[in-house]
C-alpha cells in the first residue's frame, strides 16, 4: 500500500500500526471502544496529534480534515481511559478555535512562532517518546495513569509550558538544547501555573510534557487574540 | 426523456476517447478537479487544478456510421480563476476549480458557473462564425483609412469566418466565503443560486454580484466547539424552495427556504443510526459525506460516504432506502488509509439519465456502477491499456482475502494514488466521462 505524506519516526511503529489494523477491527472482538490495547491506541493516538499539527501548521488548514482529526482523536482519548471520568475542565480554547484565529488572524509573526514552536514540540515528542519499551507486553511499560485524557475539548495537552515563553520568543527561534525538556525541570514549573486535576500521579508520561507545553501556548495566544480582535460576525 | 438503457445484460461499456498527457509524471496543474455534462449532454466541461475549464463538444453524429455516437472534441479553453494572495491573512488562495455547473441553455451562447474556494464566475461561452466587412473607416486588416481617401460609402455585410468559440466572464461572485466552498448548485428558478462552504451556504441571484443571502450557518459562536461541517449542498431539482446540504457526521439535513430566511432549523434530517458491529475510532471519517446528488426526478437523493453509496427516498429520514458497498474490503485497512490520508478522499457520485443506475469510482482507477432494478453491481477500470475504440471493457474483481483468482486484484495490490474522484453520466444516453488523477476517459455503451 503506497503512503503518502507522512514519515514514520521508527520501523516498528509502522508494523504495529499495520498488524494491529486488522486485530482489534475483528468483529468478534469486543467493540473496540471498550477495550482497545493500549498499543494500538497509543499509535493511533500519536498519529493522530501529528496529523493535528501538520494541519494547524499550514497557512489555512482544512477545517474538514482538523475537524475530523480533532474528532478521532477525542475517541482515541477516551477510550484510552474509560474508568477515569473528570469534571470539565475550563479548558483554553482549543484547536479549532486556534485555527479559526490563525484563519483570522492578521498577527503573522503569532502565527509564525506557533507554527515552529509546534514543530519544535513535534520533534522532541520523538524524542521523548524513543525510549518508551511498547514492544513490551502491556500496560507495566508505561505508567497508567500516564495518558490520562483531558476531556477538554482538545486537551490533549497537559502541564504547562511556561518556561518556553518566559524565555521570549526569540528563544524559539535558537537550537534548543534538549536537556531543557527533562522531566523533572519541568513538572514543577506546571503544577504551579496550571493545577490541573488531571495531572497524573507525580511524573507522566513523556506526551504529558507536550501537551503541556501546547496547552499553555493555545493558552497564551488565545489570551492574546482575545485582547487584539473582537468578535464578529465573521460575514 | 428516451434513455436507451434495455437492460442490464445489454448494456456493453466501450472505450470510446481518452483525454489528457501520456506520461506518467502528472504536473500538477494538470490534475482534473471537476468533471460535468451540460443538460443537453452535448458539451462536457472539466476543471482542473490550474484554474482551466476545459469544454469538449460532441459532434454530430453521422447518420450513416452508426457505429457510435459522435466523438467529444476540444470546443473551449479558457483560464477560469487566477491564484490571488489575500494580503490581510497572508494566505494564497488556490486557482484549483471545486465545480461548475451548467445554467440551462436560454439562447445561442452557453453558460457556466464555476467556483475556486472563495470566488464563483458566471461564463458565457459563445460562438462566432461570421464578420462584418466592409468598413469604410478601416481596412480590413484593421488600420484607419484616411477619411480623405474615402469617396463612396458601403455598407458592411457579413460574411463567414472559421469557428471561435469565446469565453468571458460575465459576473464574479466574490467576497462572501470564509471557509472554502465545497458546493455551487443552480435552482430551477434559474435565476438564484447557492454555494456552500464548510460552515455556510449563501444564495445569490445570477444578476447580483454584491450581495448575497446568509441561508445557513453552522459556525459555533465559540470555536471550540465546532465538531461539524458542511461537506455538500444541493437545491431541489424540482422544488425551488427546498435544498439539501450534507455534514462530516454523515447527516443529511434538507430545507425549505420558506420556512424562514436562515434555514439553520432543518426541515427533515436524514441519518441512519451506526451498526454497533462496525464501530470503530474511523466511523465518523468513513460516515463523512462526500457527496450528494437528488435523482433527476427529485424523490430520491444519493450520498456517498467512504466506503458506501446510499440511495435516500425524501419522505423516509431514518435509514436510505438502498445501500451500495463500492470497496468494502478497505473496511480492515481503515489504519492505514488513516496514515497516508486516503480516508479523507472525497468520492462523487452520479445517476444516469432514468435514475435506475448510479456510478461513483473507487482506487486503482476503479469505477463502479450500480443498478438499481437489478441489484447488480460491476468494476470497471479506466486505463490505457484498453484504448482501441469500442473494445468492450472487461469486468474487474477485487479479491479481499483468500486465494486470489486468476484476473482478480489482490487488495494490497491496488494502487491507492490512482483514485477516480469525478465521474459524470450524460442526462440522455449511455455516456460517461470518467476522470482519473490527469486523464479525462470516456465510455459508451456499445451500440449494435
Amino acid at each position: 500500500m503506497l503512503s503518502k505524506g507522512l514519515k514514520r519516526k521508527r520501523e516498528e511503529e509502522e508494523k504495529e500500526a499495520l498488524e494491529v489494523d486488522a486485530w482489534w477491527l475483528d468483529p468478534g472482538l469486543p467493540a473496540v471502544t471498550q477495550a482497545p490495547p493500549t498499543l494500538a491506541s497509543s499509535s493511533l493516538f500519536d498519529l493522530s496529534v501529528l496529523k493535528l499539527h501538520h494541519s494547524l501548521r499550514q497557512s489555512e488548514p482544512d477545517l474538514r480534515h482538523l475537524v475530523l482529526v480533532v474528532n478521532t482523536l477525542r475517541r482515541i482519548q477516551a477510550s484510552m481511559a474509560p474508568a477515569v471520568t473528570l469534571p470539565p475542565v475550563p479548558s483554553p480554547p482549543i484547536v479549532p478555535n486556534v485555527a479559526d484565529n490563525l484563519l483570522a488572524s492578521s498577527d503573522a509573526t503569532l502565527s509564525a512562532s506557533m507554527a515552529s514552536l509546534l514543530e519544535d514540540l513535534s520533534h522532541i515528542e520523538g524524542l521523548s517518546q524513543a525510549p518508551q519499551p511498547l514492544a513490551d507486553e502491556g500496560p507495566p511499560g508505561r505508567p497508567v495513569g500516564g495518558t490520562s485524557p483531558n476531556l477538554g475539548a482538545l486537551d490533549l495537552l497537559g502541564p504547562a509550558t511556561g518556561c518556553l515563553l518566559d524565555d521570549g520568543l526569540e528563544g524559539l527561534f535558537e537550537d534548543i538544547d534538549t536537556s531543557m525538556y527533562d522531566s523533572e525541570l519541568w513538572v514543577p514549573a506546571s503544577e504551579g501555573l496550571k493545577p490541573a486535576p488531571e495531572d497524573g500521579p507525580g511524573k507522566e508520561g513523556a506526551p504529558e510534557l507536550d501537551e503541556a507545553e501546547l496547552d499553555y501556548l493555545m493558552d497564551m495566544l488565545v489570551g492574546t487574540q482575545a485582547l487584539e480582535r473582537p468578535p464578529g460576525p465573521g460575514r | 426523456m428516451a434513455v436507451r438503457l434495455a437492460g442490464w445484460n445489454d448494456i456493453q461499456w466501450c472505450f470510446s476517447q481518452v483525454k489528457g498527457a501520456v506520461d506518467d509524471d502528472v504536473a500538477e496543474a494538470d490534475i482534473i478537479s471537476t468533471v460535468e455534462f451540460n443538460h443537453s449532454g452535448e458539451l462536457l466541461a472539466t476543471g482542473d487544478k490550474g484554474g482551466r475549464v476545459v469544454i469538449f463538444q460532441q459532434e454530430q453524429e453521422n447518420k450513416i456510421q452508426s457505429h457510435s455516437r459522435g466523438e467529444y472534441n476540444v470546443y473551449s479553453t479558457f483560464q477560469s480563476h487566477e491564484p490571488e494572495f489575500d494580503y490581510l491573512k497572508s494566505l494564497e488562495i488556490e486557482e484549483k476549480i471545486n465545480k461548475i455547473r451548467w445554467l440551462p441553455q436560454k439562447n445561442a451562447a452557453q453558460f457556466l458557473l464555476s467556483t475556486n474556494d472563495k470566488t464563483i464566475k458566471l461564463w458565457k461561452i459563445s460562438e462566432r462564425d461570421k464578420r462584418p466587412e466592409g468598413y469604410n473607416l478601416k481596412e480590413e486588416d484593421g488600420r484607419y483609412r484616411d477619411p480623405t481617401t474615402v469617396t463612396t460609402l458601403r455598407v458592411p455585410v457579413f460574411r463567414p469566418m472559421d469557428l471561435m468559440v469565446e469565453a468571458s466572464p460575465r459576473r464574479i461572485f466574490a467576497n462572501a466565503h470564509t471557509y472554502h466552498i465545497n458546493s455551487i448548485s443552480i435552482n430551477s428558478d434559474y435565476e438564484t443560486y447557492l454555494s456552500a462552504d464548510d460552515l455556510r451556504i449563501n444564495l445569490w441571484h445570477l444578476e447580483i454580484t454584491d450581495r448575497s443571502f446568509n441561508i445557513v450557518d453552522i459556525k459555533p459562536a465559540n470555536m471550540e466547539e465546532l465538531t461539524e461541517v458542511i461537506t455538500a449542498a444541493e437545491f431541489h431539482p424540482n422544488s425551488c424552495n427546498t435544498f439539501v446540504y450534507s455534514s462530516s457526521k454523515g447527516t443529511i439535513r434538507l430545507c425549505d427556504m420558506r420556512a424562514s430566511a436562515l434555514c439553520d432549523r432543518h426541515s427533515k434530517l436524514f441519518e441512519e443510526p451506526e451498526d454497533p458491529s462496525n464501530r470503530s475510532f474511523f466511523s465518523e471519517i468513513i460516515s463523512s459525506i462526500s457527496d450528494v446528488k437528488f435523482s433527476h426526478s427529485g424523490r430520491y437523493m444519493m450520498t456517498r460516504d467512504y466506503l458506501s453509496v446510499k440511495i435516500w427516498d425524501l419522505n423516509m429520514e431514518n435509514r436510505p432506502v438502498e445501500t451500495y458497498q463500492v470497496h468494502e474490503y478497505l473496511r480492515s485497512k481503515l489504519c492505514s488509509l488513516y496514515e497516508n490520508d486516503c480516508i479523507f478522499d472525497k468520492f462523487e457520485c452520479c445517476w444516469n439519465g432514468s435514475d435506475s443506475v448510479v456510478m461513483t469510482g473507487s482506487y486503482n482507477n476503479f469505477f463502479r456502477m450500480f443498478d438499481r432494478n437489478t441489484k447488480r453491481d460491476i468494476t470497471l477500470e479506466a486505463s490505457r491499456e484498453n484504448n482501441k475504440p469500442r473494445t468492450v471493457l472487461k469486468p474487474r474483481k477485487v479479491c479481499a482475502s483468500g486465494k486470489r483468482k486468476k484476473d482478480e486484484i489482490s487488495v494490497d495490490s491496488l494502487d491507492f494514488n490512482k483514485k477516480i474522484l469525478h465521474t459524470a453520466w450524460h442526462p440522455k444516453e449511455n455516456i460517461i466521462a470518467v476522470a482519473t488523477t490527469n486523464n479525462l476517459y470516456i465510455f459508451q455503451d456499445k451500440v449494435n
